[in-house]
């Protein structure tokens, strides 16, 4: 179980650092001034179908301006600074990603024109689903799905019509790993299968007697994140996978964990059947505060008819020697699953970022990617590896799990984590995986220097001094920001979740 | 950690009282879910319902959990209350935080509190 | 290396600490006969490089702020987005932030995403919004998890108006293939009447949700009060798929009586970006906010006592309940969130106001410039607002065709959805559209009809 979250009590009135939009109206201010109609008044719509009032604020331009660059300034960013979440990849975001997705043949194009019209679009979508496959080793690959639990949920129900397909109707048990991210089960819970979670070796591994115990004719497959969530490549892939196909299941691949594998291994030869990748991890689409973000999946042949439509395809060949491209447009699979969402996916804010990143770094570059993230794990494990216990051991992939809690100290992960706020770190994930006690779950990535490695951990290791010697500053972190602990009983029991105009605010025209 | 002697409690956490048929959740579950803000209850007053049963919802700042009837037997009521209150279930979970009381009851799998005390022990560790 | 700030004496310090002695012996868990591929993709690119070749890219597209005017909607609509939207979305501090997880230095998402949600109920009517969805598709879709919920799988049907969107429609059907659910209601031959009392046939106490849209894929505007009145009696409950920019100037869902109210936030400042990304909002009564998927940001104090917001009931979610969550979303559309935020506050009350009545006005004038032209007429006397079925003369494709050689781009072929509205065509008309291009529309058919 996790610790107590901080359960101040609330003052009468809080004091307010920074209005709402809502409390920074005024009436009669305008933002944006519209052009007059330029075309003769039409009859209005009969008076019973218009809404008697607008409750939205009013507000000139810079007023908007000043406000959300004031919000701006209360968060911590990749841009600002080391943000180190397990799990997360929170590498840097090149900027070049954000001019050229912003190109107006790109900004601008509406997802049902004619495909005549939008060869671009479709050329760069085509070639991205080339190369994920390439750097994956899958058979195909749809950019459809809008985030990485959208894929997962594309994955299950791709395996889910497999199966039906064959008469295999009887295949009702997915197999989970007790390290998985939560969207894992809750995939298979959306699907009314039944999950059994395997449980971890003390390496870090599936354990392989409990999979062999659980594989028999009712299991759809298996689900496993390879790097795992602690950060360790199974030492035994090849036999799981060989056992979950034993058995006649599918291996699902989540691909959270891809950027260590970035031409280091490709999952598709490892026998995965599907995998969605996060295009807003290893790719560098940026997280966007909470999104969006973009989650395409790849599949082997056998699985290739079930895709989601429409995917992007070659309909008529080119001519390289009359300098003329081939002629993209839309396919749908035989057996598709059907679509996932509305038009194309993610494209703007998705493959183009990710399209221009692959570009930039080639078959070299990509390895590099992995080898960097891989090294500088491996270095902040080795420097904090005195200090704070390391459960599972062993050369990590590009994120390490240590535990936040130590012999005699009442300092918990938490309280770590908040202290590194005040030495302007962002802190690690937290009580993830759950299969660790006090986790504190490390991922660098490739981006950071070494300067920033080592101030890092000298930060990590003082704090762990603090713990022993003053564990009240601990305790009490963060101390610096301008926020402190928040009251989440609070937020909970009563339940604020919207703010309106003031009672009084005069809303006619 | 309370764990009043005239109840029997399940290997989930749920507690029932033979005497008057109630069913809730202990002292311990309270705890380890710590600062509840949600109940649902599922069950209707009337219906008939066996041992095992999930028959509520709970939810805490950072935890969630389905409770499961101890025993089985005919609702006879439902603690409507409780739904407007979940944090009673921190503050009274013995008392006024029941959940249901069944009619006629015969206690699923239960054990006494020494028992129960004994089986939250062996988990803190 | 572009992007890997370490030197070669650095990691080789660095391989030391680790003990290892190369890059490639971190690598030894990985099965060697698998281990380190030869990946088939092109050499790097320079930054020069890639602006060039995805300019190229881009060029190869004909977009609608400068190569076609367009009329095309369906779902999608080129709207005007002020400047100010994309510098604040150009933030770093927003945009390369994640998830605010550590509410202490994530306030700046937070509060963003507090005011997104109470601008989305003030715009809908509703008392809650939840922090977003992937889009309208995906949040309708979420509509029908909340009412199976709700009623804890023992109503088992949900009823589908054939007006609302046909994508929307699939998403559902996609999203719902392992429950043990029956969606009924918009079968081919169903009528496509903007009174969706039909419907009613279908609601029993086996139903626990009905969904039309408003207004609805053809564009009318109906007042679904009574419908709605209808449909609580029997017991399930509504969700209605709204265009946010009508809800303007139309009456709310919320005031209509619905109990949830979803979309997509797409008019709301976004760019159509070939489709995506987008965003779906989701907004219902406060009743059922424990069923409601997706993150929600709550007010709350900090040990300061200041007022500020975390993430909240973070316990329906995936990450704690598992299997048994609702829905097994994680992430919101943050960022596009925002950009929904920041357009809302800036157009404010009058400004949305505005956009709605340019909407309004030009796509009556031009319903009624091409409902003049021989051959032509309006499929509906309903009312409508910035979309209308135009009945043609011949396939929409032929028009289209036509059009697009005169750099237009026409409106939707309802035929493609509909077989029984072969040569419909949806035409979608936005402040974007100049009394100019409506008349070169007009005359590009009216020479149509002559050929």
């Amino acid at each position: 179980m996790v610790s107590a979250s901080s359960t101040t009590s609330s003052p009468l009135s809080a004091t307010i650092v920074e209005p709402t939009i809502f409390d920074l109206s005024s009436r009669g201010r305008v933002g944006v001034r519209m052009p007059e109609s330029d075309v003769p008044a039409a009859e209005p719509p009969p008076q019973h179908l218009l809404r008697p009032e607008l409750p939205l604020p009013e507000l000139a331009e810079v007023d908007v301006v000043r406000h959300y660059m004031r919000l701006s300034k209360f968060n911590y960013s990749v841009d600002g600074g080391f943000y180190p979440l397990g799990s997360c990849t929170m590498k840097y975001n090149p900027k070049i990603n954000e001019d050229v997705c912003r190109l107006p043949g790109f900004l601008f194009t509406h997802p049902l024109q004619p495909i005549e019209t939008v060869q671009g679009n479709l050329a760069l979508m085509y070639q991205l689903q080339e190369w994920l496959k390439e750097i994956a080793g899958f058979a195909a690959v749809t950019l459809q799905p809008a985030a990485g639990a959208h894929g997962e949920f594309t994955g299950v129900l791709m395996m889910r019509a497999y199966h039906k397909s064959r008469g295999d109707d009887k295949r009702v048990k997915m197999l989970i790993p007790d390290a998985a991210h939560g969207t894992n089960p809750a995939s298979v819970g959306m699907m009314g299968m039944t999950v059994v979670t395997i449980p971890s070796d003390e390496r870090g591994n599936v354990d392989l007697k409990a999979l062999e115990a659980a594989c028999d004719d009712t299991v759809v497959g298996m689900m496993l994140t390879n790097p795992n969530t602690l950060g360790l490549f199974d030492e035994n892939i090849e036999k799981v996978i060989a056992l979950v196909h034993g058995c006649g299941g599918l291996m699902y691949g989540d691909g959270a964990n891809l950027n260590a594998l970035l031409g280091i291994v490709r999952p598709g030869d490892l026998g995965f059947d599907v995998m969605h990748f996060n295009l807003h991890k290893t790719f560098a689409v940026p997280h966007g505060g909470g999104g969006p973000g973009v989650g395409p999946v790849g599949v082997a042949a056998r699985l290739a008819d079930f895709l989601p439509e429409p995917l992007v395809g070659i309909l008529e060949e080119g001519d390289e020697d009359k300098d003329m491209p081939p002629l993209y447009g839309y396919m749908k699979p035989a057996k598709s699953i059907g679509r996932m969402k509305a038009f194309h996916g993610h494209f703007g804010g998705g493959f183009v970022r990710s399209f221009t990143y692959i570009a930039m770094h080639g078959p070299d570059g990509l390895k590099d990617i992995a080898q960097y993230a891989v090294l500088n794990a491996n270095y902040l494990q080795a420097r904090l590896r005195d200090t704070y216990h390391i459960p599972f051991d062993r050369i990590c992939m590009h994120e390490f799990v240590a535990e936040g809690q130590f012999e005699g100290s009442d300092v918990r992960a938490l309280d770590i984590s908040k202290r590194l706020m005040d030495y302007n770190f962002h802190p690690p994930t937290n009580y993830f995986p759950l299969i660790v006690h006090e986790a504190l779950m490390i991922e660098p990535t490739e981006t950071e220097n070494k300067d920033t490695l080592d101030a890092f951990a000298e930060t990590m290791i003082k704090i762990a001094e603090e713990a022993k010697t003053n564990s009240a500053i601990v305790k009490s972190a963060p101390n610096n920001t301008q926020f402190g602990r928040m009251d989440e009983v609070k937020a909970a029991r009563e339940l604020v979740l919207c703010c309106w105009l003031p009672e009084n605010y005069d809303l006619s025209a | 950690m309370n764990t009043p002697s005239n109840l029997k409690y399940a290997k989930s956490d749920e507690w029932f009282d033979p005497a008057t048929g109630k069913v809730g959740i202990s002292d311990y579950a309270q705890n380890q879910l710590s600062d509840i803000v949600f109940i649902e209850i599922f069950v209707e007053e009337g219906e008939t319902i066996e041992a095992g049963k999930a028959i509520a919802s709970v939810e805490s700042v950072k935890a969630s959990s389905e409770i499961y009837s101890p025993a089985s037997g005919k609702v006879a009521a439902v603690n409507k209350d409780l739904a407007n209150k979940p944090e009673t279930i921190n503050t009274d979970p013995f008392g006024e935080a029941w959940m249901i009381q069944l009619e006629g009851a015969s206690a699923g799998d239960v054990m006494d509190a020494a028992a129960y005390e004994k089986h939250c022990e062996e988990r803190a560790h | 290396m572009t992007y890997i700030p370490i030197s070669p004496h650095e990691r080789d310090e660095m391989l030391a600490t680790v003990g290892v002695k190369s890059l490639d012996d971190l690598f030894t868990a990985i099965p060697a006969k698998h281990r380190f591929p030869k990946l088939d993709l092109p050499p790097a690119w320079t930054e020069m490089d890639a602006l060039e070749e995805l300019t190229n890219i881009a060029n190869a597209n004909e977009n609608v702020r400068g190569d076609l005017i367009s009329f095309l909607g369906a779902g999608m609509y080129n709207h005007y987005i002020p400047s100010v939207v994309d510098h604040m979305l150009r933030r770093g501090e927003f945009y390369t932030a994640y998830t605010p997880y550590q509410p202490e230095i994530s306030q700046g998402t937070l509060q963003a995403v507090f005011e997104y949600q109470s601008l989305m109920a003030a715009l809908t009517g509703m008392e809650v919004s939840n922090a977003s969805h992937y889009d309208g598709a995906t949040a309708t879709a979420e509509a029908v998890n909340l009412a199976f919920a709700q009623y804890r799988g023992k109503r088992r049907k949900v009823v589908i108006s054939p007006t609302v969107h046909p994508q929307y429609r699939a998403v559902i059907r996609t999203y719902t293939q392992g429950m043990d659910i029956q969606l009924v209601g918009d079968a081919a031959d169903a009528e496509l009447d903007s009174d969706p009392s039909d419907l009613l046939a279908h609601v029993d106490d086996n139903a626990c949700l009905v969904i039309v849209q408003y207004p609805d894929f053809f564009g009318r505007v109906y007042d679904y009060t009574k419908f709605i009145d209808d449909v609580h009696a029997k017991g399930a409950l509504v969700c209605v798929v709204a265009n946010p920019t009508a809800l303007a100037m139309f009456k709310t869902p919320a005031s209509m009586g619905a109990d949830i109210v979803v979309g997509d936030g797409q008019p709301l400042g976004i760019p159509m970006w070939f489709g995506g990304p987008s965003v779906g909002f989701f907004t219902t009564r406060k009743q059922y906010v424990h069923k409601m998927a997706g993150r929600l940001v709550g007010e709350t104090v900090d040990s300061k006592g200041q007022r500020s917001y975390v993430l909240t009931l973070t316990a329906r979610e995936q990450h704690i309940k598992r299997e048994r969550a609702t829905s097994n979303i994680c992430t919101n559309q943050g960022l596009i969130a925002l950009g929904t935020a920041v357009y809302l506050s800036l157009l404010g009350k009058s400004g949305l106001r505005q956009v709605a009545e340019l909407c309004y006005q030009k796509a009556h004038y031009a319903a009624n410039a091409l409902s003049k032209i021989n051959g032509y007429s309006l499929a509906h006397n309903e009312p409508f607002f910035h979309e209308f079925t135009l009945v043609c003369p011949k396939p929409v494709a032929e028009i289209n065709a036509h059009l697009l050689e005169h750099g237009i781009l026409g409106g939707y072929d309802l035929g493609q959805d509909y077989p029984s509205l072969a040569n419909h065509m949806l035409v979608a008309v936005t402040e974007m559209n100049s009394k100019e291009e409506i008349d070169t529309l007009v005359e590009v058919l009216s020479e149509v009809d002559h050929g």
